[in-house]
């Protein structure tokens, strides 16, 4: 038996709240209660927006009603959530560290006191848990960074900042999908596009999956930036201990 | 088959209903900001209700059409002349090929919606025409309509049935006082009791820092009980957010998916058409009311309109 609570949202909407912290073993109850509505195919539902610890279900009401789109979720999520949790895909994110393209990877080795190869190797050390997306398409928020690599953001964030970027803000990495301004340390960049109109899956990922940052080369990283141009690059990644 | 762009307006974008099942990629839905003007703009002109639209905010286009074609605008007033004369809002106009279009800016409200019969010859992007401004998708390029812009009608019909009657039984009047209902929540437990009170009793004025994101207002600050900041959850059309400070800002049809500010309460959907053509200058009052009463208020408008559009074209298209 799973401990949450539904709270109405306007009348279209309702969020399902399952703890007040960040932690995975609640995010994974959202995650799972998202794809077992999902698999449900509850008629009404128009959209679902998972984040740390909550499930906010958009819905019509000239489909569904409040008090029948309540009984629904609780007949769900009453039952056992751990074991439809999603299966989790570990997305291989190639990065190429420092240099041009990470500008205050300086900065943030001093900040720590440790040289610049072991932030590299300690922040592409872990699987990260995207626990939501949201902000912008595909930004990811991670959870699991060494609390040593930890930095506080510009003071004066920048107006511009490439897509593909990798970052260090606070206790927060992420890569930017998309230009955008932003008041992260950038440390890196990846050539791979989380966000990408032009594939069928435009977003690579989903909120239940993980990243983990692989370093490479500039020579690797024109190569593959030259391969996502030409739409032929596929985004390696591990499922059920398999590379995909 | 198309229509040209002379002068763009301020903030012209192409918008339908919105992109739905997308927002847990961080897509914001966008869509008309007020989708009841939408809807029966394309009811006048026998499309669909949610067929993709030209919405212009504050002041409005000057287009000329190369076709013939039914129009129809709706929501706040441009004063609409065609090629130098004046027509009606509110009512379905013939487009002969040449015709110019001119519109000036609105008095009263914001959005005015303009409705081409057959739609525009625009791609459905992850299943809407909607323009995603931020993120440059959908609609015309991903942006805001600009001067040269030719935009592909995709069937104009030159000539409907009854043209005469097809006008709207009423015009909206938006005015200068709005009062919105809201049901209390998500995040009211986050206030007080005097602050709720507070909330629902004193006047807002809407600020010109205002757009399709979000309406920002000024007034007796709310205070929460302890910090406005919430673990970031998912934001729904109309929520109030309520950020440190405690000015509250209305959330729109181009609202970031998630917000980690608390939400004291969220606009009925029956009047979120309302909240979306309060402009700079505008005081709002909020009065709440339970989900089941919001239902059925929105249930009473949907057949209203339905009947509405029944009238005007003889059936109602399933799924609308």
């Amino acid at each position: 038996m799973t401990d949450f609570s539904i709270r109405a949202v306007g009348d279209s909407a309702v969020t399902v709240e399952f703890g007040t912290g960040i932690d995975p073993a609640v995010n994974a109850k959202v995650h799972a209660l998202r794809s077992l509505l999902s698999e449900e195919g509850v008629p009404g539902i128009t959209d679902m927006i998972p984040t740390f610890c909550s499930l906010l279900i958009c819905y019509d009401p000239g489909v569904i009603r409040f008090g029948e789109i309540c009984g629904k979720i609780r007949r769900v999520a009453e039952g056992n959530l751990a074991s439809a949790a999603a299966p989790s895909r570990t997305f291989l994110i190639s990065v190429c560290y420092g240099g041009d393209y990470g500008e205050d990877l300086p900065y943030v080795a001093e900040h720590a006191g440790i040289s610049e190869r072991e932030v590299i190797r300690r922040h592409s050390a872990p699987d990260y848990l995207i626990y939501m997306l949201g902000f912008l398409p595909g930004f990811s928020y991670l959870g699991g960074m060494d609390p040593v690599l930890e930095t506080p953001r510009l003071s004066q964030p920048r107006q511009l900042i490439p897509a593909g970027s990798v970052g260090i803000g606070g206790s927060q990495t992420g890569l930017y999908p998309l230009d955008s301004p932003g008041g992260w340390r950038l440390i890196g960049r990846s050539p791979v596009r989380p966000y990408d109109p032009r594939r069928k899956e435009p977003i690579l990922y989903r909120a239940g999956d993980k990243i983990r940052f692989v370093p490479i080369d500039e020579r690797e990283y024109r190569k593959i930036e030259a391969a996502v141009k030409a739409g032929s690059y596929e985004c390696p990644y591990l499922e059920g201990g398999k590379r995909r | 088959m198309s229509m040209e762009i002379l002068t763009p307006g301020l903030l012209s974008t192409i918008q339908d209903f919105g992109r739905f099942g997308y927002q847990a990629s961080g897509f914001a839905p966008t869509g008309a900001a007020d989708s009841l003007s939408m809807k029966k703009a394309n009811a006048l002109v026998g499309n669909d209700p949610g067929e993709a639209v030209i919405e212009m905010m504050l002041l409005g286009v000057t287009a000329r059409f190369n076709t013939p074609c039914v129009i129809a605008l709706t929501g706040a007033d441009m004063m609409p002349k065609v090629n130098g004369g004046e027509v009606e809002n509110g009512a379905a106009i013939r487009i002969a090929r040449g015709d110019v279009l001119e519109l000036s800016g609105t008095r009263d409200g914001m959005g005015c919606y303009l409705a081409v019969s057959g739609g525009f010859d625009l791609p459905l992007v992850m299943g809407s025409r909607s323009t995603g401004l931020r993120f440059g998708v959908g609609g015309f390029n991903g942006r805001k309509i600009m001067r040269g812009d030719v935009l592909k009608l995709r069937a104009p019909v030159p000539d409907l049935p009854d043209l005469p009657r097809r006008r709207l039984t009423t015009l909206p009047v938006f005015g200068k006082h709005v009062v919105l209902r809201t049901v209390p929540g998500p995040q009211d437990y986050m206030f007080s009791e005097s602050e709720l009170e507070g909330f629902f009793s004193h006047p807002y004025s809407v600020t010109n820092a205002t757009d399709r994101m979000g309406i920002r207002l000024e007034g007796e600050p709310i205070v929460p009980k302890k910090s406005s900041d919430i673990i970031s959850d998912g934001t729904a059309f109309g929520a109030i957010q309520v950020p440190t400070g405690g000015q509250p800002i209305i959330l729109m049809a181009d609202r970031q998916t998630t917000g980690g500010y608390a939400k004291i309460a969220t606009v009925i959907t029956a009047d979120l058409p309302r909240a979306a053509q309060m402009r700079p200058g505008c005081t709002v009052r909020f009065m709440p009311v339970t989900v089941d009463e919001a239902q059925d208020i929105l249930a009473i408008e949907n057949k209203a309109f339905e009947e509405e559009y029944r009238l005007l074209n003889g059936v109602y298209p399933s799924g609308s």
